[in-house]
């Protein structure tokens, strides 16, 4: 394949990925990791779109102090649907299973994954998994909370928590597989010259969370298993009334659900790495500590889970450990932190879409972690806990961060994915509108929550409406926000500039090859000869390969 | 477009070479078994709870397994993970027959392994010795004191909880082995077709792997179950 030597006008008509063939079925059967990026990337977003209206119709219903819109019976099922589908059916898979996807081969120099047949199976499981939890939904959804905590789940619930259990475990195999998938590709398949410490931070981010998929799913996965026997066959480990222990449904749910939270985050972090080094063109400050604060945050990650038990009959001596071992768990976030700021420092900083959402990241993902120490302090969080300050401090982290660092990521790689240039301005004012949507939703849900609003109620007194008719409208306005990248994004595929190879002249092999990239990723054996984000090194390093291509 | 590694047997198109190939495979073998691990984990500390919690519970329970079906049970998976490291070998050796044979033997050690198990399990339904709610119903010591499957009346939830355990922990170490003959089955098919060789064996060495670690899973699962209860057959 010579096409790679040939200028710019007719590359873009050789054969891409995403021309190769065009029929359904060579989508479905697919083995190239980028198709499976993209499928998931459809997926996910339908999910988005399922959580989001369950969103709405909670911000909706605290619009007035009574509760007039739904009933009580139906507020428990749209809170719980909105937190199921949220968190393990769009947060998860985010960032790992759509950009990583798309970008890690190409991020080393490989032609795919270690195994392509895994990964197509767990778009399918997961495809099984979200089809199950849609018939959940239809059928009358779940009403415990996204915690399934019994004995409310195990006997009291009149709702499909068997259907959903069943749903999430087998969703888990997906999330495993992609963590299995992704950690021996990074281990194996690196090009000639990349190593450990060359590799992108998002490949470290990466890394860690795959740490955490294939560590923590498993014992959430035999935890709902375990709960599904105890509702279908009254046969048990959690209800008490079986002989069983309630609290210990805690320990093990939270045993993999606190460190879900960084499966959610340290890809965001990730993606943050790359924007900031390309939009100020330096790299990294301490790529070390990035890079091992990554993991630090994976492994210390497991040991902090007793903080959501502070008021459920744990020892006051376990707390306090678990309370300082939180306070710990803070500090390599913060190095990254400081390190993304002190990279920006005296760069030359480009404001292009995806930097506005790295920006937006710093901000809020700084406001959600530091609201996190006062809930780990553990006399404050007595007050706190269970009230809308941890809704906010949540939605900060996972909305504040992830969410809008995958959007960032989403826009920055956007051009390689597609081939296409979305619009910038309105990415640009999106952005900037999610931003403002996000806080005016959310920061009045920390003074909510600190006056004593409990979450998971469906009414409340009217004190309190002020605070949320201000948190409601800033929902609208973030809901808007969201809207608009679906469309100007959509538009870009019919209507947008064609992307260059390379349209942020950033570093990294995934730039290196051509947008969209060819069915193998690269029509060369790529080799790393520099360190990572060195982009004087960009342009001398493109024409040393057009020079290879020439004489080739 | 590079054209090495193009006509190589069994080298899948997106590795580089032979070694990048079974290092994945292997690597990924190891992964899969950490997360296993993390799987039967998650039972395991179930089990170590509610064994502080039902200590006696807990010790009736174990009397009332079948200790030497357990035990001929333990001695078929050591066997069977003696047979398949020696398939390895020959494997690794080149050695046809040898390794087909070798698998073969390991297959029906797995099946004894599952055909003993059936048994145990068939007569723990036949006690009502299911702990599900409808079919839990163990007669009682009180009543019948010379019926070995009886329980004290005091300890009737306690023993529940602790075969509930002991279904849910051998019931997935079952599973296991029902997937692992599946795997045999497969591994013996390729062998047959003499895929194997000293330079490609590594289904096989990855194969074993997993054979193994369904083995030992099942070293820890026998004590637990079977042992801790055995010292009550000194009264009878
Ligand atoms: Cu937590």
């Amino acid at each position: 394949m010579e096409i790679a030597a040939q200028p710019a006008e007719t590359q873009e008509e050789s054969v891409n990925y995403l021309n190769v063939n065009h029929t359904v079925k060579s989508w479905l059967l697919t083995l190239d990791h980028k198709r499976i990026g993209i499928l998931y990337l459809l997926s996910i977003s339908l999910f988005f779109l399922i959580g989001g209206i369950y969103a709405s119709l909670i911000r909706l219903e605290l619009v007035t102090p009574r509760g007039d819109l739904l009933t009580p019976e139906m507020y428990n099922r749209v809170f719980t649907m909105h937190g199921v589908i949220m968190i393990f059916f769009f947060l998860i898979p985010s960032i790992p299973a759509t950009l990583g996807n798309f970008l890690l081969p190409l991020m080393l120099g490989a032609k795919d994954v270690a195994f392509p047949r895994l990964n197509l199976l767990s778009w399918y499981i997961f495809i099984i998994g979200g089809a199950m939890m849609m018939y959940t939904l239809v059928s009358g959804g779940i009403d415990t909370g996204w915690t399934f905590y019994p004995p409310y789940s195990s006997i009291y619930s009149n709702s499909q928590v068997t259907l959903a259990g069943v749903s999430i475990f087998i969703t888990g195999f997906s999330s495993i597989l992609t963590g299995l998938n992704f950690m021996v590709t990074i281990h194996t398949m690196r090009a000639p010259g990349l190593t450990w410490f060359r590799m992108p931070l998002f490949l470290w981010g990466m890394y860690s969370t795959s740490l955490i998929q294939i560590l923590g799913t498993p014992v959430i996965a035999i935890t709902v298993l375990a709960l599904a026997f105890e509702r279908t066959l009254q046969i048990g480990i959690f209800d008490p009334k079986l002989g069983g222990d309630p609290v210990l449904f805690q320990h093990m749910f939270w045993f993999y659900s606190h460190p879900a939270v960084y499966i959610m985050v340290i890809p965001g972090m990730g993606v943050i790495s790359e924007i900031i080094a390309s939009m100020t063109r330096k790299a990294i400050f301490g790529y070390h500590f990035v890079a091992f604060s990554s993991l630090a945050i994976a492994v210390f990650g497991f040991l902090v889970w007793g903080h959501h038990m502070f008021t459920s009959s744990q020892s006051m001596y376990q707390g306090l450990v678990f309370s300082l071992i939180t306070y710990a768990v803070a500090i390599p976030s913060a190095i990254k932190t400081f390190n993304w700021v002190a990279t920006i420092y005296k760069g030359s900083v480009s404001y292009d879409t995806p930097m506005i959402y790295a920006l937006a990241f710093l901000g809020l993902f700084t406001i959600g972690g530091m609201t996190g120490l006062f809930l780990a302090a553990m006399g404050l969080d007595i007050h706190l806990h269970d009230t809308y300050f941890v809704v906010a401090h949540f939605h900060y982290v996972m909305v504040g961060g992830q969410i809008i660092a995958y959007l960032g990521g989403l826009h920055f790689w956007w051009p390689k994915m597609t081939g296409r240039m979305y619009s910038e301005i309105w990415g640009r004012i999106s952005a900037v509108i999610i931003f403002l949507g996000f806080n005016l939703t959310f920061f009045p849900q920390f003074v909510l929550g600190y006056l004593g609003m409990p979450r998971r109620y469906h009414a409340y007194v009217p004190e309190f409406q002020t605070l949320h008719v201000l948190s409601s409208a800033g929902a609208s306005i973030l809901a808007l926000g969201f809207l608009m990248p679906g469309i100007y994004l959509t538009a870009s595929l019919f209507f947008g500039k064609k992307a260059e190879a390379n349209p942020w002249q950033a570093y990294g092999l995934e730039w290196q090859t051509a947008s969209p990239p060819p069915l193998e990723n690269f029509t060369y054996d790529p080799v790393v000869t520099h360190e990572a984000y060195d982009f004087d090194s960009v342009k001398e390093i493109q024409e040393a390969r057009e020079k290879v291509a020439v004489t080739a | 477009m590079s054209e090495h590694a193009e006509h190589v047997p069994g080298l899948a198109h997106h590795f580089v070479s032979m070694e990048q190939q079974k290092e994945a495979g292997t690597v990924g073998m190891w992964v899969f078994l950490v997360t296993e691990l993390m799987f039967f984990g998650g039972l395991f500390l179930v089990y170590t709870i509610f064994r502080s919690t039902y200590p006696l519970g807990f010790e009736y329970g174990s009397f009332l397994l079948n200790m030497p079906l357990g035990l001929t049970n333990t001695i078929v998976l050591i066997l069977s993970s003696l047979t398949m490291a020696m398939g390895v070998h020959s494997a690794q050796t080149n050695k046809q027959g040898a390794l087909q044979m070798y698998l073969i033997v390991t297959l029906l050690l797995c099946l004894v392994f599952l055909g003993i198990k059936t048994v145990e399990y068939r007569s723990k339904l036949h006690d009502h010795l299911f702990p599900a709610y409808t079919t839990y119903n163990p007669a009682i010591k009180e009543a019948e004191p010379n019926n070995h499957h009886a329980v004290p009346q005091a300890l009737k939830s306690e023993v529940r909880t602790f075969l509930w355990i002991y279904f849910l922990m051998t019931g997935l170490h079952a599973f296991h082995m029902i997937v692992g003959a599946g795997m045999l089955v497969g591994l013996i098919w390729m062998a047959r077709k003499g895929k194997f060789n000293d330079v490609y064996n590594s289904p096989i060495e990855i194969g074993g792997l997993y054979w193994h670690f369904v083995d030992i899973v099942w070293i820890f699962l026998f004590p637990l179950l079977y042992l801790s209860g055995y010292h009550l057959n000194v009264g009878h």
